[in-house]
């Protein structure tokens, strides 16, 4: 059976939309609880990095221009360079590798 | 609204454009595969432009787009981006805790379109309460790049050379880790926790049985799996933040 496409994207749309918008507007008070408090301090740490390695080695044609810019984007961040500089230097150094390899 | 607070708002939302731009890099070269995905589904420009301006996410809609391709009925596109997209509610709940109890209720449901991996990000990683105009500059800058590039993957399919998609596949992990190191380097658990958290992400990609989770489950069960663990053995010192002054 043929479906519209319209109605596929409202679809997904709604069931997006409803997951990010319903702790924003449900949860309107500070949080008290030491254990919740500390869980959800640490929970974009952990997003990120999971999805940060090994995704980040996978993202290049060469895994090994991939692995480099990680370290090279570990030092910067460490150094204390921005969102934007760091991000920068990890492009270009892959597309200079990627060239060389 | 003074004409003091107006300024504020207008910086704060200039502040997000800029921080924005890596991340409308990266989605802009993310998105013209996942349109390369939605040509190949039948979708129009249009249709592409629509569905990724309204989702914003790229693991749901690789995963709707590819249900779609097998006919699948609404309701199994409503399961599949519920379970694609599921990490976004601890997001959410972590977001939360960056408004002020008394910020008007629209900027709550607006900032709720912010709610990306990257977006959520850099939001979290700004000092004090966030101000949601700071979202909406970021947001509005990456949703242009996303569904545009989604648009033009549909239009020209493998026109941009293979070796500049790569390079700029990698802008959003250069940002995850501009955002995860600088805490890492102040405290010693977070650091912990992000090495532990890319060796158990390598370790479920690759064992039997683990890695046939999608990366977004992974994701989610790695998150309350290592954030749970540390938040009963490392519980963070502090009140939640009363002070109202960098509020909207």
């Amino acid at each position: 059976m043929q479906r519209n496409m319209y109605i596929y994207i409202l679809v997904m749309a709604a069931v997006s939309y409803t997951i990010r918008v319903l702790p924003l507007t449900l949860i309107r008070k500070p949080i008290r609880s030491r254990f919740l408090r500390s869980f959800l301090y640490y929970v974009p740490y952990v997003t990120l990095a999971v999805m940060t390695f090994p995704a980040m080695v996978q993202a290049t044609q060469n895994p090994i221009a991939g692995a480099l810019a990680l370290v090279l984007g570990i030092v910067l961040a460490w150094l204390g360079l921005g969102l934007f500089g760091v991000a920068a230097s990890c492009c270009i150094f892959v597309f200079i590798l990627e060239w060389v390899l | 609204m003074g004409n003091t607070e107006k300024n504020k708002n207008g910086q704060a939302y200039m502040t997000g454009t800029r921080d924005g731009i890596p991340i409308a890099l990266g989605y802009f070269a993310v998105a013209f595969s996942l349109g390369i995905a939605a040509r190949s589904i039948g979708m129009t420009p249009f249709q592409g432009f629509l569905a990724s301006f309204l989702n914003m996410a790229s693991a749901g809609e690789h995963a709707a787009f590819t249900s779609i391709g097998h006919h699948a009925t609404y309701l199994e596109i409503a399961l599949v981006t519920l379970v694609a997209n599921a990490r976004y509610l601890l997001m959410s709940c972590s977001l939360s805790q960056k408004f002020p109890e008394r910020i008007p209720f629209y900027h709550r449901l607006l900032s709720g379109f912010g709610v990306t991996d990257e977006l959520f990000g850099i939001c979290i990683a700004r000092p004090g309460w966030l101000n949601p105009f700071y979202l909406y500059g970021a947001f509005l800058i990456s949703a242009v790049a996303w569904s545009s590039g989604t648009a033009l993957g549909i239009m020209m399919g493998n026109l941009l050379p293979a070796r500049a998609v790569s390079a700029l596949g990698v802008a959003l992990y250069g940002m995850f880790l501009a955002v995860i190191i600088p805490p890492a380097r102040k405290s010693r658990v977070v650091a912990g926790l992000i090495v532990l958290s890319f060796l158990l992400s390598y370790l479920f990609g690759i064992l039997p049985g683990l890695s046939s989770l999608s990366a977004g489950n992974r994701t989610i069960i790695l998150t309350l799996l290592i954030a749970g663990g540390a938040a009963v053995l490392f519980p963070v010192n502090g009140e939640p933040m009363e002070d109202e002054e960098n509020a909207a």
